[in-house]
């Protein structure tokens, strides 16, 4: 039976808050002298990074290592994949040097799943973002760190928070994981971004959509900024940066407008003066470095659930396609 | 410990019998250390740490001690056991250690039942990933027999001679709503040790 995280819709919520349960007792190991268990010993992780990534793929390392697993970090830049060798072929050479585990993010949506279901290797796969497609380690730290600052934390889903999505939602795959995973646990999500960056179908989504972020700002629990992703826009999406800026980013008067209580989010990295000011980006609401920190949490609580038995423990996250 | 028993369970502990051992355990710790100054209790997840609340009330009264002034915390092993693979992966406890740590104090692990060790095994090497003791010992309410390891309790609130075939189930009434040790039979082969 093979076992992976290809997507945040995949996800029950008996599945999210167990994940998000087990980070919460794994981030204790944080205050100990020996911040390392013993958990994966002898298990091999390989993160297979086709895009340039720096805090997800240190946090999955992190994760792992701090789990006893031997880490092998393998980029595209550098490798056999820029003379041309196909994923299939890569993975073949993973699975021959007996990969236990397959943390993938690459630029096309949809590789993890081929990857999960082609029968080329018999690890499992975590998908640390496809495209424009997924990226689900990074909605499940964010719930996590959307919990412990709106509820009362172990065993809790985000039953009724009001959660707004800001910015370039077309090309995010954050906003994708987060929209599948927020309303898995019971918050109500509000995307806010210009017609232009609104994806295509997004009717069918558990969430509503807004042109408007100052009608919304005020009553949302928590407020995420997202990047504007300018590597992947190949056409004008909006007249001017000013413009969007004015519009769609966050600074000192509209974060004032926003309920005591609130957070602020980015998922990183951040465009300082684009969609958010560094009047927010440094305020004490803004939760962007604990993100990190959280991140590393999740991201043991996943290796753990996937590979610490036997079998996953994540009943959903298995694909019905292995055989 | 298992949750199916096939027969009808027998009781070999009752409330008054619990509140009696837990009491002369609190004796002997305080014997044995003479005072009790440096001790600290840690109790397994789950009915270990219910135990060692217990036993740090009856250290207080006995030495004379303000309600919360002995060192009580849990210790999950879920992460150092050796039977990991065997099954899926578990959700974890909570793991507390009191404020001043465990650094030459005199630390005494609490658990419900000692079957196999293989509990305390873990619990040894969780231990050692969090400080170093002076010294560390073992109580327990219930010892079951059938060691797989090296590993003897200091502290026996009864040594209960079993079969594999049979199971023994603690209730506490912070868990279970009542006091109780339950003798059962159980249908399967025995498996692992808890």
């Amino acid at each position: 039976m093979k076992r992976h995280l290809i997507s945040a819709a995949d996800l029950s919520r008996d599945d999210a808050v167990l994940i998000l349960d087990t980070a919460e007792e794994l981030a204790r190991l944080a205050d100990r002298p020996i911040k390392k268990l013993p958990t994966l010993r002898g298990r091999t992780v390989v993160n297979l990074f086709f895009e340039d990534s720096t805090r997800t793929r240190i946090s999955f390392e992190a994760a792992a290592k701090r789990l006893s697993a031997d880490v092998i970090n393998f980029s595209a830049k550098g490798s056999s994949v820029s003379k041309g060798e196909s994923l299939k072929d890569t993975a073949l050479t993973l699975e021959a040097m007996g990969a236990d585990a397959v943390v993938i993010r690459h630029h096309s949506s949809g590789a993890p799943h081929r990857l999960a279901t082609s029968g080329w290797i018999g690890g499992s796969v975590v998908n640390a973002g496809d495209g424009t497609h997924e990226h689900p380690t990074q909605a499940l730290l964010d719930a996590f760190t959307m919990r412990r600052h709106l509820t009362s934390g172990t065993g809790q889903d985000l039953a009724g928070r009001r959660i707004t999505i800001v910015g370039d939602i077309l090309h995010s795959r954050v906003a994708r994981s987060n929209v599948h995973l927020l309303a898995t646990l019971g918050a109500e999500v509000t995307l806010v971004a210009p017609p232009t960056l609104v994806p295509f179908g997004v009717e069918s989504w558990p969430c509503e959509v807004s042109y408007d972020l100052d009608a919304v700002v005020g009553k949302s629990d928590a407020v995420m900024m997202l990047r504007v992703q300018r590597e992947r826009m190949n056409a004008a999406f909006f007249p001017t940066e000013r413009e969007y800026a004015r519009r769609y980013g966050l600074d000192g008067d509209r974060m004032a407008r926003m309920p005591e209580h609130a957070i602020v989010m980015h998922p990183g990295p951040m465009n300082r003066g684009m969609e958010i000011t560094a009047e927010v980006a440094d305020s004490d609401r803004c939760t962007a470095v604990e993100q990190v920190t959280n991140g590393v949490s999740i991201r043991m609580a996943v290796l753990y659930l996937l590979l610490g038995g036997n079998e996953s423990a994540v009943a959903a996250a298995r694909t019905e396609e292995s055989k | 410990m298992d949750a199916h028993t096939s027969s009808p369970a027998r009781s070999v502990l009752e409330a008054p019998d619990i509140a009696r051992v837990l009491t002369r355990i609190a004796h002997e710790i305080v014997e044995r250390a003479k005072g009790a100054d440096d001790v600290v209790l840690l109790g397994i997840p789950t009915r270990g740490v219910h135990l060692a609340r217990r036993l740090a009330a009856r250290l207080e009264e006995i030495t004379d001690r303000a309600p919360g002034e002995v060192p009580v915390g849990s210790l999950d092993i879920t992460m150092y056991r050796d039977d990991l693979r065997l099954r899926p992966a578990r959700a974890l406890a909570r793991t507390e250690i009191p404020g001043d740590g465990i650094d030459g104090r005199l630390v005494v692990l609490v658990d419900d039942v000692l079957f196999s060790g293989r509990t305390i095994r873990a619990a040894l090497d969780a231990l050692g990933d969090i400080g170093r003791p002076r010294a560390v010992q073992l109580a327990v309410l219930v010892d079951r027999g059938h060691r797989e390891l090296p590993i003897r309790a200091d502290y026996v609130g009864k040594n209960l001679p079993t079969s594999l075939r049979e199971t023994v189930k603690v209730q506490l009434t912070e868990e279970d709503g009542r006091d109780s040790v339950l003798l059962g039979l159980r249908e399967t082969a025995p498996a692992d040790g808890q």
